[in-house]
């Protein structure tokens, strides 16, 4: 075998590997289409914006805390729970049931949001 | 103290004691809480006086005991309203080693650390040790409860209390309950006491005589201050129900990160300095979060609170002092 060959399969490997990769990828990409596009919400000032969220079915929500002071995100029957979000950490959860969500902070409980899920 | 500044707060004072208890009292209260204030409850009468005036040479006279209470170390809090609350932790009670009259113990009013982290709660338990008073007892704030429902708190701090960590005990004829008002906090709610431990409280206070003084202590202020940020207790009004028949009660708190004070009828109310960082002021600001002041007013609007309790005045006086003093 000249050097040649050994230069042409040594490139056609990763090649064909890049493919492939790329065809899972856009698969991938292609399954995830009808999901919604993801909502933040912005905990300031002890307050969650926006205080009322609508959303569609399938919607991933992230929480994020831009206080001082540490906060959560909790259900208020037990759907869903942050752990402690301390400065700027993040809490999320995709709802998958149209209905209303109502939820607070149970650090600081006058914190009150709603999420509704259409 | 400049004489000039003294005579003020002296006639802030006066007219403060004259004035009884109406907003107008309460608001000069609260702009000379940077200086410190003495006052002696006395069958409901606040008698107030400034700290730098004459206090020194009363406690030496000596009442019976004195206390200390501390409040919101927040120990893990390390954002611009105070990088190091460590340092100022220790101030206090470097401060609270220099006082004249040693203090039989210490209360602390809760949110000992920011994350409920052990170790969080190791460096809180290293800058204690070396307090002179070695009796500490401690209620816990809502910073304390995080993640595992207070479990940690009362593995370390609460061992043979009740519930969520609520108990009492008695010192020299003066009766001390620590109540718990941070757990299981409902949605849209304030502070909580919950029905189990007022239950407690009710038979608790239920055999003693009309004349023990008695001393209430929790985090969250046990009278409603501002509701909008959630500054007040749900069900404190039952709580107090149970209080009235005593002659004297005093209502220890923490959680606003400022003094506030309040006499109604037999009781008095006070809410102490943290020895973290300022709180604002009720509805002076979009929310209750940290206030940053100039790094050299810090010490100023941080502090301690020491009680003395003079037996034959059936009296408490509360004094309330600044880091920086």
């Amino acid at each position: 075998m000249t050097r040649k060959g050994i230069w042409v399969s040594g490139m056609a490997m990763p090649l064909v590997i890049g493919i492939l990769l790329l065809a899972v990828s856009s698969r991938i990409t292609a399954n995830a289409q009808p999901a919604a596009a993801p909502m933040e919400i912005t905990i300031d000032n002890f307050s969650f914006g926006p205080q009322t969220a609508s959303v569609p079915v399938g919607t991933t929500v992230t929480w994020i805390n831009r206080d001082d002071i540490p906060h959560t995100s909790v259900s208020t029957e037990s759907v869903f729970k942050s752990k402690v979000l301390d400065t700027d950490e993040k809490f999320s959860y995709t709802f998958t049931k149209a209905g209303t969500y109502p939820y607070y902070c149970t650090i600081h409980p006058k914190m009150t949001g709603k999420i509704v899920v259409q | 103290m400049p004489d000039k500044k003294q005579d003020l707060i002296d006639q802030n004072l006066q007219d403060l004691n004259n004035d009884g208890v109406d907003r107008r009292g309460f608001l000069k209260c609260m702009a000379w809480a940077g200086t410190g204030l003495v006052w002696t409850m006395s069958g409901g009468v606040p008698v107030s006086r400034a700290f730098a005036k004459g206090y020194g040479k009363d406690a030496a006279k000596g009442g019976d005991f004195t206390f200390v209470q501390i409040s919101d170390s927040h120990i893990g809090f390390n954002k611009p309203a105070n990088p190091d609350v460590t340092a100022t932790l220790q101030t206090a009670i470097n401060k609270i080693n220099a006082m004249p009259q040693k203090p039989d113990f210490i209360i602390h009013t809760g949110d000992l650390s920011q994350l409920s982290k052990p170790s969080e709660f190791d460096t809180l338990d290293q800058v204690l040790k070396g307090a002179s008073a070695k009796q500490i007892h401690f209620v816990p704030g809502e910073h304390d409860m995080l993640s595992d429902n207070g479990e940690q708190f009362l593995q370390r701090y609460g061992k043979g209390t009740k519930g969520s960590g609520w108990y009492s005990f008695d010192q020299k004829g003066v009766h001390f309950v620590g109540l718990v008002n941070v757990a299981n906090l409902k949605a849209g709610g304030m502070g909580s006491l919950g029905h189990e431990q007022l239950e407690w409280l009710e038979e608790d206070l239920k055999g003693r005589s009309a004349s023990t003084p008695i001393v209430l202590f929790a985090h969250i202020p046990l009278w409603t201050i501002y509701p909008d940020w959630g500054w007040g207790t749900d069900d404190s009004e039952q709580a107090l129900s149970y209080v009235k028949k005593f002659g004297s009660v005093t209502v220890l708190n923490g959680h606003i990160h400022q003094i506030m004070q309040k006499v109604e009828g037999k009781v008095s109310f006070h809410t102490a300095m943290s020895t973290a960082f300022p709180q604002p002021a009720p509805g002076t600001a979009p929310s209750a979060g940290p206030l940053k002041v100039p790094a050299e007013q810090l010490q100023q609007v941080l502090g301690i609170t020491d009680v003395n309790y003079v037996v034959s005045g059936r009296s408490l006086a509360v004094v309330d002092s600044p880091l920086s003093s």
